[in-house]
C-alpha cells in the first residue's frame, strides 16, 4: 500500500481515446471527494500535475493500443500496478479507432497526413489485453460512473465487483421501455449487448447501438437473422451496426465480417 | 544571472489538459530561440474511418473524438449534414428546414455542455494556477466549498445534458434531423432549480476569478469567431453565437460558413507535432471564449456586461490570462439562455422531421467550448460519405498558442526556471488545448527521444 501516506495509491493512464473515461471520474461530483479521501490519487495527468512515483496499487487505463511507443509504455504500466483495470471500449476493446483494423493503415495516413511517412502508427489499434494481462474490463463508451464507482470501492475492499453481464434487453425489462424493434422496427442490438447503461437508447425511442460491447454468451448471427427477415435490414446496414465503438470486441468482428462476405 | 542567458525548460507530460501533450522552450543568450507545444497522442484517423459510412452517422462517430465537448461534434456535423441533405416533399434541392422547436432544443442542449465544460476548466484545471495548486484535488483541502460549488455546477450543466441528450458523455439522442426523443416539460422543469442556484454561484465566481492575480502580457491576434445572423443558419439574428453564425474576424472577415475553405487551411508542418490552422494569406488566428466575446460582446445582456465592467473585464480582452474571467462570463450567459429556454420550451410536435440524401458538400460550424469547430462532408447520391475533413480549435489555436508562448518567455526571463515553467504551462492552460480534439489531425512527436 501506499508509501507514508497509508491509503492506497491510484494512477489514472491514457492512450488512443477521447478522454470521455477518465471524465466519468471528475463527472462523480457526489463521490469525487470522497474517492479522494479514501485513496490517495497519485498520477492523474488531467487533474493534477502532482506526480507520486510508482509502484501503484490500483492503475485505471483509458484508450487502446495504436502505437509502437504506447505498446511499450503499457507494458511499464503493468509492472508498476498491482490491479489494472481497463476503463471503456478504447481498452476493452480497440474503441472506434480500431476501424483501421478493418481497413488499409497507408491509405487512412494518407488521407490524413501530407506527410504520412512521419506518422508513427501500428497497422492496429488495439485491446489493453493483448498486450498485457488484466485483472478486471470496466465496459462502454463511455463506462457509467456509477459502475466506476463501485469497481474502485470493490478492489479497495478486496471484493468482487457488481457489475452486470446480462444483456440490454433485460434492463429494457427493468425500465419498463418498450421493446423499440418489436414495436417500432427499429434495428437493435439490445440483446446481443451487455448490460451496464440502463438500457439508455431504448429508453430514447431509440435502437441500441452497443456501446458496451457483447454480452457473455451472445448470438448475433441469429439477432442478424431476425434483423434481416423481420426489419429488411441488409447487409451493408448489418455490417455498419456491429462495426462501430466496439467493432473488434470478437463477436462483433466476426459477426460484421460475415457480412462483408455476403454484402454486395 | 545565468538563467536569462542558455536555459530549455521542457514539460515532458503536461498535466490538467484534455489530451497528451509536452511543451519545449529553447532559450540560446538570452533569446527565445524556439518555442514547441508537442502533441503525442497517438492519431485516430477519424476523417479517413468516416468514408463509406452513412450521412446519419457522423454525430455518433464523431462524437467520440472528445469526451468533453461531444455536442459540439454532433453539432457541428449535424450542421453540415442538414446543409446539404432534404426533407422529401419539401420542394427544396438542398438544405433542411429544421423546425425552431427543434433549433432551440439544440442551443439548450449546447449550453449544458459549455457549463459542464467551463466549469470543468474554470475550477478544476486553471484556478489551481491561480491559487497555487497542482490540482483541484489538492486545491479542495484548502478550499473545500470552492470545489464542491464547481462540482455542483458541473452536475447542473451534466443533468441538462442528461434530461435532453440522454447521456452527459456522447449523449445517445441527438440525430440529422432533430432528437429521437423529445423531453417534456416536467422533464425540463426537474433541472430548473439547480440550474437557478449554479446562476448565482456562476455570478460568484466571476467576481471570484476576476480577483486573481495576472500575469502581465498583451497580445494583439486575429480573433475569429461565429456571428449568428438572420442569413446565416440556424441561430437567431440577435444571439451570441453556440449553434451557428456567419464566420467573422477582428480584422474584418465575414464569410458564410461554406466559404471557409476559400479563407482558411490547415498544414502539416515538418517541424510541429500538429496539422496548424492558418488564413490563407495571413497569419495566425485565435478562436475561443476571447475571440467570442471581444467579437460579440454586443449580443449579450447589459446586466452580463455590467458585471464584467464591474470586474475590469470589458471587452476587448486582451491579456490571454484573462479568458479565464471570459469562461465564467460565458458559464453565466449558458446558465442565463438555458433558463429562458426552458421557459419558453414547448414541445416539438414531431422529434425530428425526415431527411434522405442529397449528392454533393456539405459544410457546418458550431462554438465549441474552446471555439470554432467545423466540419465538412462529402456524399454520394446514396448518402454514403465520400470524404470528410473536421477542424476542431485546439488545431487553429496551436501556432497561436505557440507564438503566445514565445512572446511570453522573452518578456519573462526574469523569473527562476520552476516559476517560468509553471507559468508557461498556466499560458497553454489559457486556451483550454483539448489535444484529444485535436490529434486525430496531429501528427506524432518526431523528436521525442
Amino acid at each position: 500500500m501506499d508509501q507514508g501516506i497509508g491509503r492506497p495509491t491510484v494512477a489514472v493512464w491514457k492512450f488512443a481515446s477521447c478522454d470521455g473515461c477518465q471524465l466519468s471520474l471528475l463527472s462523480a461530483e457526489d463521490e469525487l471527494l470522497s474517492i479522494a479521501e479514501e485513496v490517495h490519487i497519485a498520477y492523474f495527468l488531467e487533474a493534477t500535475r502532482e506526480v507520486v512515483e510508482g509502484p501503484y496499487d490500483l492503475s485505471l487505463v483509458e484508450g487502446s493500443i495504436s502505437t509502437p511507443d504506447d505498446a511499450e509504455r503499457i507494458r511499464h504500466v503493468r509492472d508498476i500496478s498491482t490491479t489494472l483495470i481497463t476503463i471503456g471500449a478504447c481498452a476493452t476493446a480497440g474503441g472506434i479507432q480500431a476501424l483501421r483494423n478493418f481497413g488499409d493503415l497507408d491509405a487512412f495516413r494518407s488521407l490524413v497526413y501530407a506527410r504520412p511517412e512521419v506518422v508513427a502508427s501500428l497497422a492496429d489499434s488495439t485491446a489493453i489485453a493483448e498486450h498485457v494481462p488484466v485483472d478486471l474490463a470496466l465496459r462502454g463508451c463511455p463506462i457509467e460512473t456509477d459502475q466506476l464507482v463501485e469497481v474502485i470501492s470493490a478492489v479497495l475492499a478486496g471484493r468482487k465487483p457488481l457489475t452486470p453481464t446480462h444483456s440490454v434487453c433485460v434492463e429494457c425489462k427493468l425500465r419498463g421501455n418498450l421493446c423499440v424493434a418489436v414495436a417500432d422496427g427499429t434495428p437493435c442490438l439490445g440483446p446481443v449487448t451487455q448490460a451496464g447503461c440502463g438500457a439508455r437508447c431504448p429508453a430514447f425511442a431509440r435502437g441500441c447501438y452497443g456501446c458496451f460491447g457483447p454480452t457473455e454468451s451472445p448470438n448475433p448471427a441469429s439477432l442478424s437473422d431476425w434483423l434481416e427477415e423481420g426489419l429488411g435490414v441488409d447487409h451493408p446496414e448489418l455490417l455498419r451496426l456491429y462495426r462501430t465503438f466496439n467493432a473488434d470486441a470478437p463477436a462483433f468482428r466476426t459477426e460484421s465480417r460475415r457480412h462483408e462476405e455476403v454484402a454486395p | 544571472m545565468s538563467h536569462t542567458h542558455d536555459r530549455r525548460i521542457s514539460v515532458e507530460a503536461l498535466a490538467r489538459l484534455e489530451g497528451e501533450g509536452a511543451m519545449h522552450v529553447q532559450v540560446t543568450d538570452g533569446h527565445v530561440e524556439r518555442v514547441e507545444l508537442s502533441i503525442y497522442e497517438p492519431p485516430r484517423y477519424f476523417e479517413a474511418l468516416l468514408r463509406g459510412r452513412t450521412y446519419l452517422e457522423p454525430p455518433d462517430i464523431t462524437a467520440r473524438i472528445c469526451g468533453i465537448c461531444p455536442v459540439a461534434y454532433q453539432l457541428s456535423a449535424i450542421n453540415a449534414i442538414e446543409s446539404l441533405c432534404v426533407e422529401p416533399g419539401s420542394g427544396r434541392d438542398r438544405g433542411l428546414d429544421v423546425p425552431d422547436g427543434i433549433r432551440q432544443l439544440r442551443r439548450l442542449l449546447y449550453c449544458g455542455e459549455w457549463i459542464e465544460s467551463h466549469v470543468l476548466h474554470v475550477f478544476m484545471l486553471h484556478a489551481p494556477d491561480f491559487l497555487g495548486y497542482q490540482g483541484s484535488i489538492e486545491m479542495a483541502a484548502d478550499h473545500r466549498e470552492l470545489v464542491e460549488t464547481a462540482l455542483r455546477m458541473r452536475r447542473a450543466g451534466n443533468q441538462l445534458l442528461e434530461v435532453i441528450g440522454g447521456r452527459a458523455i456522447h449523449p445517445i439522442n441527438v440525430r440529422v434531423g432533430g432528437f429521437h426523443r423529445t423531453p417534456t416539460r416536467g422533464e425540463l422543469d426537474a433541472v430548473v432549480d439547480e440550474l437557478t442556484w449554479s446562476r448565482d454561484a456562476a455570478i460568484e465566481t466571476v467576481r471570484v476569478v476576476a480577483g486573481f492575480t495576472f500575469p502581465e502580457y498583451i497580445q494583439d491576434p486575429t480573433y475569429v469567431a461565429l456571428r449568428p445572423d438572420a442569413g446565416s443558419g440556424p441561430a437567431g439574428a440577435t444571439d451570441y453565437p453556440l449553434e451557428g453564425g456567419r464566420v467573422v474576424s477582428s480584422a474584418g472577415l465575414d464569410i458564410p460558413v461554406e466559404a471557409w475553405p476559400g479563407h482558411f487551411h490547415e498544414e502539416h508542418l515538418p517541424h510541429s507535432t500538429a496539422l496548424h490552422g492558418r488564413m490563407r494569406g495571413g497569419g495566425t488566428y485565435l478562436v475561443g471564449p476571447a475571440a467570442r466575446f471581444n467579437l460579440n460582446a454586443d449580443r449579450l445582456p447589459d446586466e452580463l456586461l455590467e458585471l464584467a465592467a464591474e470586474v475590469g473585464c470589458s471587452p476587448p480582452v486582451t491579456n490571454p490570462f484573462r479568458s479565464i474571467v471570459v469562461r465564467a462570463i460565458e458559464t453565466v450567459y449558458a446558465l442565463d439562455e438555458a433558463l429562458r429556454l426552458i421557459a419558453a420550451y414547448e414541445r416539438p410536435e414531431v422529434p425530428a422531421v425526415p431527411v434522405v440524401p442529397v449528392a454533393g458538400v456539405g459544410h457546418g460550424a458550431t462554438e465549441a467550448p474552446r471555439g470554432i469547430l467545423y466540419h465538412r462532408y462529402e456524399l454520394d447520391a446514396g448518402g454514403l460519405i465520400t470524404d470528410g475533413v473536421i477542424v476542431p480549435p485546439t488545431s487553429q489555436n496551436q501556432p497561436a498558442i505557440e507564438e503566445d508562448l514565445l512572446g511570453f518567455v522573452q518578456s519573462h526571463l526574469h523569473l527562476d526556471d520552476e516559476r517560468l515553467q509553471w507559468q508557461c504551462e498556466q499560458a497553454i492552460r489559457n486556451y483550454d488545448p483539448c489535444i484529444s480534439c485535436s490529434t486525430h489531425f496531429l501528427d506524432l512527436t518526431v523528436d521525442r527521444r
